[in-house]
């Protein structure tokens, strides 16, 4: 059998299985070498960069009290966001896929905006709104909450840059969902919610999660849409990129690259975990339409 | 028959017209929308709705007046030449970088495509930043490029290379799941048949998967055209030389210039709701598309 080792002239190490396909070499040559130039060189640059910083230093660095006011407001607001769009965004995925109402099709086509609006004019629309005259500043002013140049104009961009992601995960496993499993849910008596919570819910977990987790993830990386409505003050409402331009343009190019280095080495930390819940969802995706088909075939009295 | 639907009535509760079995009843269906739509309404349209309202704010002639005006004509013709040059070259890399990964196998094809998904976890300004570390004056090539005279970081080189960073992976993660749907019949039919490599790859791919390509090409140009953090780290931000658009706009709202920064944002708004067109369009016809081959496979069963 071609493409396993072949025993006879001892093990050969494997590395591509054949193909009767052309067009690999050059195809993956120059795809490694674009890639090379383009993300590991410059990657390569930061990582040596850093490594001239002592641990010493690079830990006064990453743990200066200016630089953990950041992380705290940078992570917490992006927990916020994505929390929000963990509930929201289940909420809007049901009603899109479930019910109809004049013009859904738009609002399902502009839950994309978020994803191909330029961060810098979400940020300035954002700030427009809720700046202390704005449309939702004022009213939300006159009951003495602040939300632009406040912790909360950050959570409320990262919100919305957000959006789309539980929305777009969880739409396809609720279109997916067969009616048969909560059919049968109620023909054995279920009441509605129970057969949400017990039926529909734990389906759509693992898609709802991995939305969160690119939504928080994409929050924490945020520029363009925070920092016009952040206020931008250190200690207070300063996010992590700020800190890492600020620094910049202070000539401070350790500085600014060990807080980088913090930044690449969370969104790595993240590529994981949102992998797997990736792989989970689809999973579960497959088996829940396996069960529909084989465990609900009638039985005959 | 007549014993069980009599046990089953006994047992099950009828579903009256307001409660269906598997539905809710009308008033929860509606609060439910209700919240729904209040939701989208704060977060999508009034965003969408300010960016017009602001850039007419003070009428039509204030708003020509702005986009003509000669930093802003500056910017445009950058942003231009910015996605002019990422786009091609990532739609190369995309198609090169989807053939490799979907139709062969070897080791490493899972680090490659999470290496390809970096750009997507990475932050902007990160993203941005690694490459002044590389060519900026302190950079690892600083004293080099600084001997010969070539300037990348602050200038329009850098620009270009940062957006060909944050716009790469659009074509190709369209591309590879489309690729591998595929499989590879058609090819090795083509290729029995005795079409050359190339002739394979654009009479019987290509076309298959260009509606695909099509959507990849659009969200790429528009990341490109919109990208904010990393250029505003590599850019410098000299009026009329170093600035695209966003970073026109984020200097008119520092200046209060607020009809003026709408105005631009309103040309990039339109811009978005052009992908969100194009990408309706193109879903629309990839739904057909399965509809009619799934109705074809139908038909040849029962040929």
């Amino acid at each position: 059998m071609r493409g396993a080792p072949s025993c006879g002239k001892g093990m050969r190490l494997v590395l591509k299985k054949r193909s009767v396909l052309p067009g690999f070499g050059l195809a993956l040559g120059y795809t490694l070498l674009y890639l090379s130039l383009l993300v590991l060189l410059p990657l390569a640059a930061t990582f040596l960069k850093a490594s001239t910083l002592s641990w010493h230093e690079f830990w006064h660095i990453v743990s200066s009290s200016r630089a953990v006011a950041s992380y705290r407001l940078t992570f917490g607001a992006s927990l916020i966001g994505a929390s929000v769009n963990l509930v929201f965004g289940v909420l809007v995925a049901w009603v899109l896929v479930r019910y109809s109402f004049p013009g859904k099709r738009i609002f399902d086509s502009l839950v994309d905006l978020p994803f191909a609006l330029p961060t810098a004019v979400a940020g300035i629309a954002l700030t427009t709104i809720y700046a202390p005259n704005g449309w939702l500043g004022k009213p939300l002013a006159s009951l003495g909450i602040k939300s632009a140049y406040s912790p909360l104009g950050v959570a409320i961009a990262l919100t919305f840059i957000g959006l789309p992601f539980v929305v777009r995960s969880v739409q396809p496993v609720l279109e997916d969902l067969d009616k048969e499993l909560e059919e049968a849910a109620a023909s054995l008596g279920a009441g509605r919610w129970q057969t949400f919570s017990r039926v529909v819910l734990p389906t759509i977990l693992p898609a709802a999660l991995a939305g969160f987790a690119m939504a928080f993830a994409r929050a924490v990386g945020e520029y363009g849409s925070v920092v016009f409505i952040a206020g931008n003050m250190p200690m207070r409402t300063e996010i992590t990129p700020l800190l890492i331009i600020t620094k910049l343009d202070q000539y401070d190019y350790a500085g600014a690259t060990a807080i980088a280095v913090v930044m690449l080495v969370v969104s790595l930390a993240m590529l994981l975990p949102i992998n797997l819940l990736q792989k989970w969802s689809s999973s579960r995706e497959e088996r829940g339409a396996e069960v529909s088909t084989e465990e609900l075939a009638p039985v005959s009295v | 028959m007549a014993t069980a639907s009599s046990l089953s009535g006994e047992i099950l509760t009828v579903p009256t017209a307001a409660q269906p079995a598997t539905g809710e009843s009308a008033l929860v269906r509606w609060l439910l929308t209700g919240a729904a739509v209040l939701f989208l309404a704060v977060f999508i349209f009034l965003p969408l709705g300010i960016v017009f309202a602001q850039a007419f704010a003070k009428g039509l002639a204030a708003y020509w007046d702005s986009l003509r005006e000669p930093d802003a004509l500056s910017a445009m013709r950058l942003t231009l030449i910015a996605a002019g040059i990422a786009v091609p070259l990532n739609l190369v890399f995309g198609v090169t970088a989807a053939w490799a990964i979907a139709k062969f196998e070897f080791v490493g094809k899972s680090l490659l495509t999470t290496l390809i998904d970096l750009p997507f976890s990475v932050s902007p300004v990160v993203s941005g930043f690694i490459y002044v570390l590389l060519f900026g004056l302190q950079g690892l090539l600083g004293p080099w490029l600084a001997k010969h005279n070539i300037q990348i970081i602050f200038a329009v080189p850098g620009i270009v290379l940062a957006t060909i960073f944050v716009t790469f992976p659009f074509v190709a993660r369209e591309l590879i799941p489309l690729l591998q749907a595929q499989g590879q019949e058609e090819e090795e039919a083509a290729l029995a048949l005795g079409a050359s490599g190339w002739q394979t790859f654009f009479r019987v791919s290509l076309p298959n998967i260009k509606w695909g390509l099509l959507y990849g090409v659009i969200l790429c140009n528009a990341r490109a055209m919109g990208e904010f953090g990393a250029v505003s780290v590599v850019s410098g931000h000299i009026r009329g030389l170093t600035n695209t658009m966003p970073l026109h706009i984020e200097i008119l709202y520092n200046e209060y210039q607020f009809t003026a920064a709408f105005a631009v944002a309103s040309l990039l708004a339109l811009l978005a709701l052009t992908t969100l067109v194009v990408k309706s369009a193109v879903e629309w016809r990839a739904r057909r598309q399965l509809a009619d081959s799934a109705r074809w496979e139908g038909e040849k069963g029962t040929a």
